[in-house]
């Protein structure tokens, strides 16, 4: 066999659910695991008779996307019908936009593992309403169940162009969009919850023998979690090589075909060709009218659109010192990032604030049960207002996991910051300091109550020290023999006997310091 | 009795006032005139009499105690079977696809008529989802004219016209797509009213196509049809085309209504071939008439109009064949008793459900929208309708309302353009442009044809001057004195117009 | 241009109405019928002709992101032909999950 290049091209086709109170055409409520078909209205049923009416909570937000992805607004933007019959679809079609979606030729910047960065050119960004939800009738047989309280909910459809070219990309594209959205706060894009779905659109560039052939393009259909997606084009990769040494089938004869992912079996799987799949027989939808967004509106949404991910990054990197690492984890989440800051900005010491975060608190989340946290969130359910309801609804779907994304509710910023603060001024020391912050998510108490009850304030006092010291020294001769004699390390056996006689109250740094100078050479 | 339904619904709210007579009296002969006369005529699909009567006592009682009551408070009135109505009847479009539905829900006009104190005493007939011009397309069969037994009322708001002109309910709500308040109006001799496009919320009503549809009155005379547009017009926050713009004082537009001064065109267009001989002389008899007291008359012409039919039947059953394609038997109506999986079970239920002209049209609505004939058929259309509306601008530019014939004829005999679909369609030709342009339209009685049929003139003006519309439909009304003539059918009632048999 | 047969019955398979074979027939004939008339559009030069879309000249109507009241799921159920007690019943659809 002769060399041969191959390269991965994919294009990702998105599905983000808005965060909305309401349906993008009715006023009933996008909640989620209610009893079926308890949030509907004869309009979200497609009752004979209804008609929609635009969410403009909903076109703000994706014109908000659409912003932040350096798209062109349209000027005037229009929705049409998408015609196909299914019974999740109430009406028998779905009211999305064709021709003139919101928002045009954008990009996302996105960075791979290895620290690369990439502009990733967004094709066009669009708003359209979700279908309901079939499921197979319990006990087999031959019924579905059609259940609607999904139907109508705002959905934004971000749609890329073929520029990723690797796992790794893709991963990065999809962890980056839903970071987006969740910074924007357009979207909660709880994964669990099925907030954004994944339509990976990927072939092969094969270049061998001099030429260079296209396999066909697989669309890869509702993938709803981030290793589903790595895994199914990592699978397809695979697989379109394969195909592509059986029967050099090229993109021109076969076109774009449909397959979905079992992740069962870890493989990918034709499905059933819907004929007349591709005739949907768009047309304008003449129930609602054009939307022309006032310039001025638009400025307003764009003076308002916050730090994005990455320039947080760097600006995290920069300003604060932190590694690149650190900076990744911390700004991983916006609820993260935003509470890293307060802690950092009132402590005024933010790489400590850093390390007090990422492995402080985040050990401590990732050690708690279950108990504890549905008892955070019934605290913040009734100390916060009816916006924290999302994230007790979050919580309720994710279990502690969710606490990362409301690390607030674990322990306020306000009060990690006086524990970073007190760690700082030597108040207490790094190992008590952990036993201050595990007190404080248990009781609730500020740092300083802790230190306080019990007793864990390191002592600075010289004097109190001396004694300590001498007495170390006084039981350990050798080894103060040998630090006078310069070998530094049998320090070692002499702070341990003084932090353990001092009960972990001596301040450390202070006590080398004091013992340096006495067993100076 | 039957004295009290020769009145027109202001001089029965002016009866009312005076004591004279009841809400209840009122009701109850109606449902009496109904019981009579609806063996023959089946105007009405549905009926709810014992709460027509209860809501008649309680306005009664209302009145009586002085307490503040709606411009139709205690009035007897119709509704066509394709707007929602949640108190119990079945909302069925005419449909067997539709049958047993029962709307959870009020239409906007619905709510507006209720909100008003109109005692709503059942449903009317229609062609099948409002697609006809006969009302033979009805899945429940045809509505007769109250004319002539054998003869169509037209269509689609065969129910609702007939409902009036048999004097039933002195009014009724119908809706107009390409002409279905209008012709109906001028083949069964009242007045009907289809309003600018977005003059009244579509909430509710059943949607056959979505850029054409509009709900408006029939009545027997234009103060009638002016009080029920100003009880149902005005904006909807439900519907997104309904305008947001201030309802004028309808009554005060036709109170003393003249047409001096008023500039009549007469299009060219609207008397050519097909034009019935005795429909022409009485139509140019009654713009004569507007001459003679006052009015200044001019030919124009609408150009386009050869086109209207084509472009009106690509429109229109595109929009169709979408707004249609809900009836599945899955959430709600008919769906087919045997059927195997779930692609069959559409087919089966939509093939049992819908009658012949419904399917013609979803069809052809399918077809003209299926890719490769989008802009041969349904984008071409689109452009000839914006030419059409284009001829009226210019026209209304130089005159104040264009008048002609609603109809080519008067009421046709049942089954006599059945056969061939097409020949139907051209029933529309006169009436057609107006949905397509957007502008109000209406449809007055100026006369009777040799053999005691009934024949209209149709006025359209510019968008939002109902008033004027409505206006000269007074005048004309007047002038004709038509409303004073009744079908001979309500002759045969017992005693003349005496006891109902 | 007339229509042919077998693309009636392409178009009712798309409109999802059964067709018996007389029915496939009669339509075929009112349907190409009915489209040779209407290719007197093609007579018209639109070359420069915006299409008409939408009935009114209006922009931005919108509603508010405000809840309102949802139908009880009985009544929600009420007219379903087949159902369970929170859920339309319907055949079993033989493709996998839906689309959107």
């Amino acid at each position: 066999m002769s060399d041969r290049t191959v390269q991965t091209v994919v294009g990702m086709e998105v599905h983000v659910q808005l965060k909305t109170r309401t349906k993008l055409f009715c006023s009933c409520e996008t909640r989620f695991g209610d009893v079926p078909n308890s949030h509907v209205c004869p309009v979200c049923l497609g009752m004979p008779g209804v008609l929609p009416v635009m969410n403009r909570e909903a076109y703000r937000l994706a014109v908000m996307t659409a912003l932040a992805l350096g798209c062109r607004l349209a000027e005037r933007t229009k929705w049409d019908r998408k015609h196909y019959y299914y019974p999740d679809l109430p009406k028998n079609f779905q009211i999305s936009q064709y021709d003139m979606p919101l928002g045009e030729h954008g990009h996302l910047e996105i960075e791979t593992p290895d620290g690369d960065r990439k502009k990733i050119r967004i094709l066009r960004v669009h708003l359209e309403e979700d279908a309901g939800k079939l499921t197979h009738a319990e006990g087999g047989g031959n019924a579905s169940e059609v259940d609607l309280n999904r139907t109508g909910t705002p959905l934004m459809e971000i749609v890329s162009q073929p520029d990723l070219r690797s796992v790794d990309e893709v991963r990065a594209y999809c962890t980056g969009l839903r970071q987006l959205v969740t910074y924007l706060g357009v979207s909660e894009a709880n994964m669990q919850m099925g907030h954004m779905r994944f339509e990976p659109n990927i072939n092969l560039r094969i270049t061998e023998d001099g030429g260079t052939a296209a396999t066909p393009i697989v669309e890869l259909k509702n993938l709803n979690s981030f290793r589903a997606v790595e895994r199914a084009v990592a699978f397809e990769e695979r697989r379109q090589l394969d195909e592509w040494d059986e029967g050099r089938l090229t993109l021109e004869q076969a076109g774009k075909v449909t397959r979905g992912w079992n992740d069962d079996t870890g493989e990918t799987f034709v499905q059933r060709q819907k004929e007349e799949a591709h005739d949907y027989r768009y047309f304008p939808e003449p129930d609602l009218v054009v939307v022309e967004p006032e310039v001025e509106w638009i400025e307003g949404i764009r003076a308002e659109l916050p730090e994005l991910p990455l320039a947080k990054k760097d600006r995290f990197v920069r300003d604060f010192g932190l590694s690149d690492y650190d900076a990744g984890v911390l700004t991983a989440h916006i609820e993260m990032a935003r509470y890293y800051e307060r802690v950092a900005e009132l402590s005024d010491a933010p790489k400590a604030a850093a390390n007090w975060v990422t492995q402080g608190l985040l050990r401590e989340i990732n050690a708690r049960g279950e108990t504890f946290y549905r008892e955070a969130v019934a605290i913040t359910k009734r100390e916060y207002d009816k916006a924290e309801d999302a994230i007790a609804d979050v919580a309720e779907v994710m279990g502690p996991q969710f606490m990362q994304l409301a690390p607030h509710l674990v322990v306020s910023a306000e009060k990690l910051a006086e524990l970073v603060s007190a760690v700082e001024a030597g108040t207490v020391n790094k190992q008590a300091g952990d036993k201050v912050l595990k007190g404080m998510i248990e009781t609730g108490r500020p740092a300083a109550e802790i230190i306080e009850a019990e007793g864990l304030a390191q002592t600075s006092d010289t004097a109190e020290l001396e004694k300590w010291i001498e007495e170390a020294i006084a039981a350990n001769p050798g080894p103060a023999a040998d630090v006078r004699a310069g070998k530094k390390k049998a320090l070692g056996r002499i702070m341990g006997h003084i932090m353990k006689a001092s009960r972990g109250k001596a301040n450390p740094r202070v006590v080398t310091e004091l013992l340096e100078k006495k067993l100076a050479p | 009795m039957a004295d009290l339904l020769d009145l027109t619904a202001i001089e029965m709210l002016a009866a009312l006032e005076r004591g004279e007579t009841t809400s209840r009296d009122l009701v109850a002969a109606s449902l009496q005139r109904i019981d009579a006369l609806d063996g023959r005529v089946r105007a009405f699909l549905s009926l709810r009499p014992e709460k027509a009567l209860a809501e008649a006592q309680a306005a009664d009682a209302r009145r009586a105690a002085g307490e503040p009551l709606g411009p139709l408070a205690g009035i007897p009135v119709a509704v066509k079977d394709n707007m929602c109505t949640a108190d119990g009847l079945p909302t069925t479009c005419a449909s067997r696809i539709l049958a047993d539905f029962r709307a959870p829900y009020d239409a906007a006009v619905v709510s507006a008529l209720r909100g008003a104190g109109a005692v709503i005493v059942g449903k009317t007939n229609l062609d099948e989802f409002a697609m006809g011009s006969s009302t033979e397309n009805s899945g429940f069969g045809p509505t007769r004219n109250p004319w002539d037994l054998d003869r169509v009322p037209g269509g689609s708001s065969g129910g609702s016209a007939a409902a009036v002109a048999a004097r039933m309910v002195p009014v009724a709500l119908g809706s107009d797509t390409g002409g279905s308040i209008r012709l109906p109006a001028s083949l069964c001799g009242v007045v009907g009213l289809k309003p600018t496009y977005g003059r009244v919320s579509r909430y509710g009503l059943v949607a056959y196509a979505s850029s054409l549809d509009q709900i408006g009155p029939f009545a027997r005379t234009a103060e009638d049809a002016a009080l029920m547009l100003q009880v149902v017009a005005g904006h909807d926050p439900r519907d997104a085309t309904s305008v947001d713009r201030g309802v004028p004082d309808y009554l005060a537009a036709v109170c003393g209504a003249d047409v001096k001064g008023l500039r009549i065109g007469v299009p060219k267009e609207f008397f050519g071939e097909g034009l019935d001989a005795e429909v022409e002389r009485l139509v140019r008899a009654a713009v004569s008439a507007c001459q003679d007291a006052g009015a200044t008359v001019r030919e124009v012409s609408l150009p386009h109009t050869a086109y209207a039919i084509e472009t009106y039947y690509l429109v229109a059953t595109a929009e169709a064949s979408s707004n249609l394609a809900r009836y599945d038997g899955v959430h709600y109506g008919h769906r087919s008793a045997e059927h195997g999986d779930m692609i069959d079970m559409y087919c089966r239920s939509r093939a049992e459900g819908f009658g012949d002209e419904v399917k013609r049209r979803i069809m052809l609505g399918t077809f003209a929208l299926s890719s490769g004939y989008y802009d041969a058929y349904y984008l071409k259309a689109l452009k000839v309708r914006r030419l059409i509306k284009q001829d009226f601008d210019a026209v209304f530019a130089q005159v104040d309302c264009v008048v002609g014939p609603t109809s080519p004829t008067a009421a046709f005999r049942f089954g006599e353009k059945t056969a061939d679909p097409l020949s139907m369609y051209l029933s529309d030709i006169y009436t057609i442009s107006a949905n397509l342009a957007t502008i109000p339209g209406l449809s007055v009685p100026c006369g009777f044809t040799v053999a005691g049929l009934p024949v209209g003139l149709q006025v359209m003006s510019d968008i939002f001057t109902e008033g004027r519309l409505l206006g000269i439909a007074a005048v004309v009304g007047q002038a004709t004195g038509a409303r004073h003539r009744q079908p001979p059918l309500l002759d045969t009632l017992a005693g003349g117009k005496g006891v109902a048999r | 241009m007339g229509i042919e047969r077998d693309e009636v019955a392409k178009v009712a398979r798309l409109a999802r109405i059964a067709m018996t074979d007389r029915e496939l027939d009669t339509f075929s004939e009112q349907l190409s019928r009915i489209l040779n008339y209407f290719d007197k559009l093609a007579e018209l030069d639109t070359t420069d002709v915006e299409p008409l879309s939408h009935a009114l000249p209006v922009a931005n109507v919108f509603r508010d992101d405000a809840p309102g009241k949802s139908l009880p799921v009985d009544v929600a159920l009420s007219n379903a032909p087949e159902r369970t007690e929170a859920a339309f019943k319907v055949p079993r659809v033989l493709d996998e999950a839906s689309s959107a």
